[in-house]
């Protein structure tokens, strides 16, 4: 007789530490397979799972094994053609069928193949990656409160019971309630055994014993097994929680001369900051600014997707960015963050004076100001300039793109967790 | 007639389950079959790619390498390169077989007979099996191990636990006894010996590499030149275990408990064959008893057909999705060509298996099963028709040549040839090399000295520098490796030096 067992609803995610092992040990190769999945994709595609595939000569687990060469025989079936003497030329390697070295240990597949989650794909992207100086400005104007424990309350929710707190002081009541009949009752039954030893079996005092205990008996019995005073309930308290204010100012350049290839190298430039902040960061507001000539104030729709255009006077943005911050996020309760795409190209006399805004305006309201300029290979002015600024300030970080590819790494470096 | 049979429709319940259980039951206690009993578990799919990445082992411990196999398995199974396997069953007692959801009940008897049945009473029956393995433990003995390794993680580390695991995976194969019969497992002894025998090994290796002299004119004695090992040790893992001189007392018991797995499993990969082809043996004749006796449909047979003929089919050697000899095809039509041969033989059977003539086919069967492994097995029972039948022929293979030339055939001189190098195909002495402790330098530097007893000039794979590092995180020091001819030719010498590892 065979016991037959339906396991269907046992857990079915035995390997999820063995899969998280995998992941972890593997961090490396699999961060830059990420790294090269996110170049080749499209904006809308930065939110799914993805497939990657990292070599798997990294992941072999050896065995000794023999090599090729020497003597050896091998049968095979489904002779049709052959005799015995027959001379064949060797195949050529890795052929498979007859002769060569098969080796026993399966396909020799080059790359290793393997689905990470949405949530899986973004962490390895975002490893490492922390807004820099995000210093603690001003508790917000609505402080956040926070649960947290705090032992146990006599009353409360019957939600919050708890179960074995209540049973664990109704014990000690009950102990404490029937410690004294039991004591009694232990007395009499201890005379009553003495005198029914002394052979004393009908006496009145046989009688009031058998009576006494009967009515300790009854005591001890009426002490109720749970009581509303035995309950105890866990005890939660709001903690007020310090919250950090940051707003991120996402400047970009929709002039003429950013042809289709630079705005979508911007655009995934921002589309990954965003992705970043919303992913890592609860409370951050984000402004975003597009330009040419004048500047514009965008919502996050229009910015990723409208197709206006026209010349470029980047300054207007820095002057648009700097009003916006005075009127709506004042220094002292804001961390303020700038990240500024470009294609360098700037109306000429306008260059100095951007320089000249950063300078005096910009850099003591911000936390951090990065550009990023996308070009082609000869730097443009605006870069001159703010390689001044870059040299001279901590707060200011310049990098270049030329290719689709380097968004990741400059990313990266532009937002690497700095140790302190 | 419709009223004997034991179900109509395709859809599978667990009363089903159960009838067809009793039935096969039944039908394999009327032809001998000795089982365990059985333990059979309906599981979802994902459950089954679970199973699957643990090797077989229901409860397994931690480690990178199954969460590798389990990627691979979820994968391939999503995009449709393979089905999931027929079924996982596992050598304990009561013995357990798996089952999932998504077959329809032809499937599930299928299973049933083939697992609960088939495997199960070869389990039970194998002479190898009954050596080797402990049915009644290795449950036991995985939990003791899962235990044993989680509390190991939390008191040195995942990492260094894990190191140690790749280094002991790797000689895995390395790691089993070939003649001496192991212990019995037992997790009440492990448990309570394990601190004894962690104080004493550690005492033991204490006193191998003592460094103090024993007496003080020890500069007048012979030094002793007696080699150690005195005989060369077959068992890596075990010398390792007990010899190695700078592992902690928990890194020779995660030694142990990896030696322990592999010897477990080394019965089932020397007779894959055999235990295979009985499975499948049994699972045909089994259920066409029962199609016999009106018990299921013709619907029914038609889809365990199918899938029976899916399952032994041997495509020719010139066939794109050739991948060697089906162990399933070969061992299923071994044991039909035994019973054949018992029932109804001919003149060419009078001459090659006069034992086999006129006796009861069961019990020759049995008989079989019992006493043997792959590699036995084809030697004793292949025979020429079987040769005929699967056009089977051998090939000679030196790269001293430069063709290859067709060594036999199916034909009167060559069924000799075809039977014996069929045979040492399956020995797993010649498809691993054969690799053994040779000395240990115990006055000077403490290096390990490996030899590879080469046969037929066949060398070392090109993993042999990795695996050497794998050596010496083990053994701590020195380690090199001397391949040997039958004549004690050194051909060739490989070293890696203690500090290449950074532990």
């Amino acid at each position: 007789m065979s016991q037959i067992i339906d396991r269907r609803a046992a857990g079915k995610n035995k390997s999820a530490v063995n899969r998280q092992r995998f992941l972890k040990r593997f961090r490396k190769q699999i961060r830059e397979a990420v790294g090269e999945a996110i170049s080749e994709r499209k904006i809308d595609g930065l939110e799914s799972g993805e497939e990657i595939s990292i070599p798997s000569r990294d992941l072999r687990e050896p065995t000794f094994q023999q090599g090729s060469g020497g003597h050896r025989r091998y049968v095979h079936p489904g002779n049709r053609e052959f005799s015995t003497g027959d001379q064949i030329p060797r195949p050529p390697s890795g052929g498979s069928g007859q002769g060569g070295s098969a080796s026993d240990q399966g396909e020799g597949l080059d790359e290793f193949v393997f689905e990470l989650s949405r949530d899986e794909f973004l962490n390895f992207f975002f490893e490492d990656l922390a807004l820099p100086d995000l210093v603690k400005k001003q508790l917000a104007t609505t402080p956040e409160t926070k649960k947290v424990r705090a032992g146990y309350s006599t009353d409360g929710n019957p939600s919050n019971l708890h179960v074995v707190r209540s049973f664990r002081s109704a014990i000690g009541r009950r102990l404490a309630m029937s410690a004294g009949p039991r004591e009694q009752l232990a007395r009499a039954e201890e005379e009553l055994a003495e005198l029914i030893s002394r052979g004393d079996t009908q006496g009145p005092e046989i009688h009031d014993l058998e009576e006494e205990i009967k009515r300790l008996k009854a005591r001890i019995a009426a002490v109720p097994f749970i009581d509303t005073f035995d309950l105890r309930y866990t005890n939660r308290v709001d903690k007020p929680e310090p919250v950090t204010q940051a707003v991120m100012f996402c400047l970009m350049d929709v002039s003429g001369s950013m042809d289709q290839s630079r705005k979508d190298i911007a655009k995934r430039f921002f589309m990954l900051l965003h992705l970043f902040l919303k992913r890592n960061y609860e409370r951050i507001e984000i402004v975003f600014i597009r330009h040419h000539t004048v500047a514009k104030e965008v919502d996050e729709q229009e910015f990723f997707y409208s197709r206006e255009t026209g010349g470029t006077v980047v300054s207007s943005a820095l002057n648009l960015m700097v009003d916006i911050a005075r009127e709506r996020y004042p220094v002292h309760a804001w961390n303020i963050y700038v990240a500024q795409a470009s294609d360098g190209d700037n109306f000429i006399s306008d260059s100095p004076r951007c320089s000249e805004i950063i300078r005096t305006q910009i850099l003591p309201l911000v936390q951090h100001f990065s550009y990023v300029e996308i070009t082609a290979p000869e730097p443009q002015s605006l870069w001159f300039e703010y390689e001044q600024i870059a040299n001279a300030s901590d707060l200011f970080d310049i990098e270049r793109i030329n290719h689709a590819e380097e968004i990741y790494p400059v990313f990266r470096e532009l937002f690497k967790r700095k140790t302190a | 007639m419709t009223k004997n049979l034991i179900s109509q429709g395709s859809e599978w319940t667990f009363e089903l389950i159960q009838a067809y259980d009793n039935a096969i039951g039944e039908l394999a206690k009327r032809f001998g079959l000795d089982t365990y009993p059985n333990q059979i578990e309906v599981i979802t799919s994902e459950q089954m790619i679970d199973a699957y990445s643990s090797v077989g082992m229901p409860v397994g411990y931690n480690h990178w390498s199954f969460g590798k196999s389990f990627l691979n398995t979820q994968k391939s199974y999503q995009r449709g390169e393979m089905g999931l396997a027929y079924e996982i069953v596992i050598n304990s007692n009561p013995c357990i077989a798996y089952l999932m959801e998504e077959n329809t009940i032809a499937m599930q008897a299928l299973v049933i007979a083939h697992a609960s049945y088939g495997h199960n009473s070869f389990f039970k029956g194998n002479y190898l099996f009954r050596t080797w393995t402990d049915a009644e433990a290795i449950l036991d003995y995985l939990v003791f191990a899962r235990n044993y390794i989680t509390q190991c993680e939390e008191r040195y580390g995942v990492e260094r636990v894990e190191l140690l695991l790749d280094s002991c995976h790797a000689l895995m194969n390395h790691g089993v006894d070939r003649y001496k019969r192991p212990s019995r497992l037992s997790i009440v002894k492990e448990e309570q010996r394990i601190r004894e025998r962690e104080e004493y090994i550690q005492s033991q290796i204490n006193e191998l590499w003592r460094t103090l002299p024993p007496s003080q004119d020890t500069t007048n004695k012979p030094v002793d030149k007696r080699i150690f090992p005195e005989e060369p040790q077959e068992n890596l893992l075990y010398f390792i275990e007990k010899n190695a001189p700078r592992l902690e007392p928990w890194e020779r018991e995660l030694v142990r408990i990896t030696r322990k797995i592999a010897q477990y499993f080394y019965p089932q990969r020397q007779t894959q064959v055999m235990n295979e082809g009985w499975a499948t043996f049994w699972h045909y004749t089994l259920l066409n008893t029962l199609y016999d006796e009106g018990r299921v449909n013709d619907g029914f047979m038609l889809e365990f057909l199918q899938s029976h003929t899916n399952v032994v089919y041997q495509p020719p050697y010139y066939h794109p999705g050739y991948s060697g000899v089906n162990p399933y095809a070969l061992g299923f039509a071994m044991y039909q060509d035994i019973k054949r041969i018992c029932t109804q033989p001919d003149d060419e059977d009078r001459h090659w298996f006069p034992e086999l003539i006129d006796t009861d086919w069961r019990e020759t069967l049995d008989f079989a099963m019992r006493n043997y492994k792959d590699e036995s097995f084809i030697a004793q029972y292949l025979s020429p028709r079987l040769i005929r039948e699967f056009h089977l022929f051998s090939i000679s293979d030196d790269d001293q040549e430069e063709t290859l030339e067709v060594s036999a055939i199916h034909n009167d001189e060559g069924y000799q040839q075809v039977r014996k190098t069929l045979s040492d195909q399956y020995n797993l002495g010649n498809r691993e090399p054969n690799i053994q402790v040779y000395k240990v330098n115990r006055d000077g530097d403490r290096s390990l000295t490996l030899r590879h007893y080469q046969s037929n000039r066949i060398p070392l794979g090109e993993t042999t520098d990795e695996m050497l590092k794998h050596v010496v995180r083990l053994w701590g020091y020195d380690v090199h490796l001397e391949s040997v001819t039958n004549d004690d030719q050194i051909t060739d010498r490989r070293s890696c030096p203690a500090r290449s590892i950074n532990n």
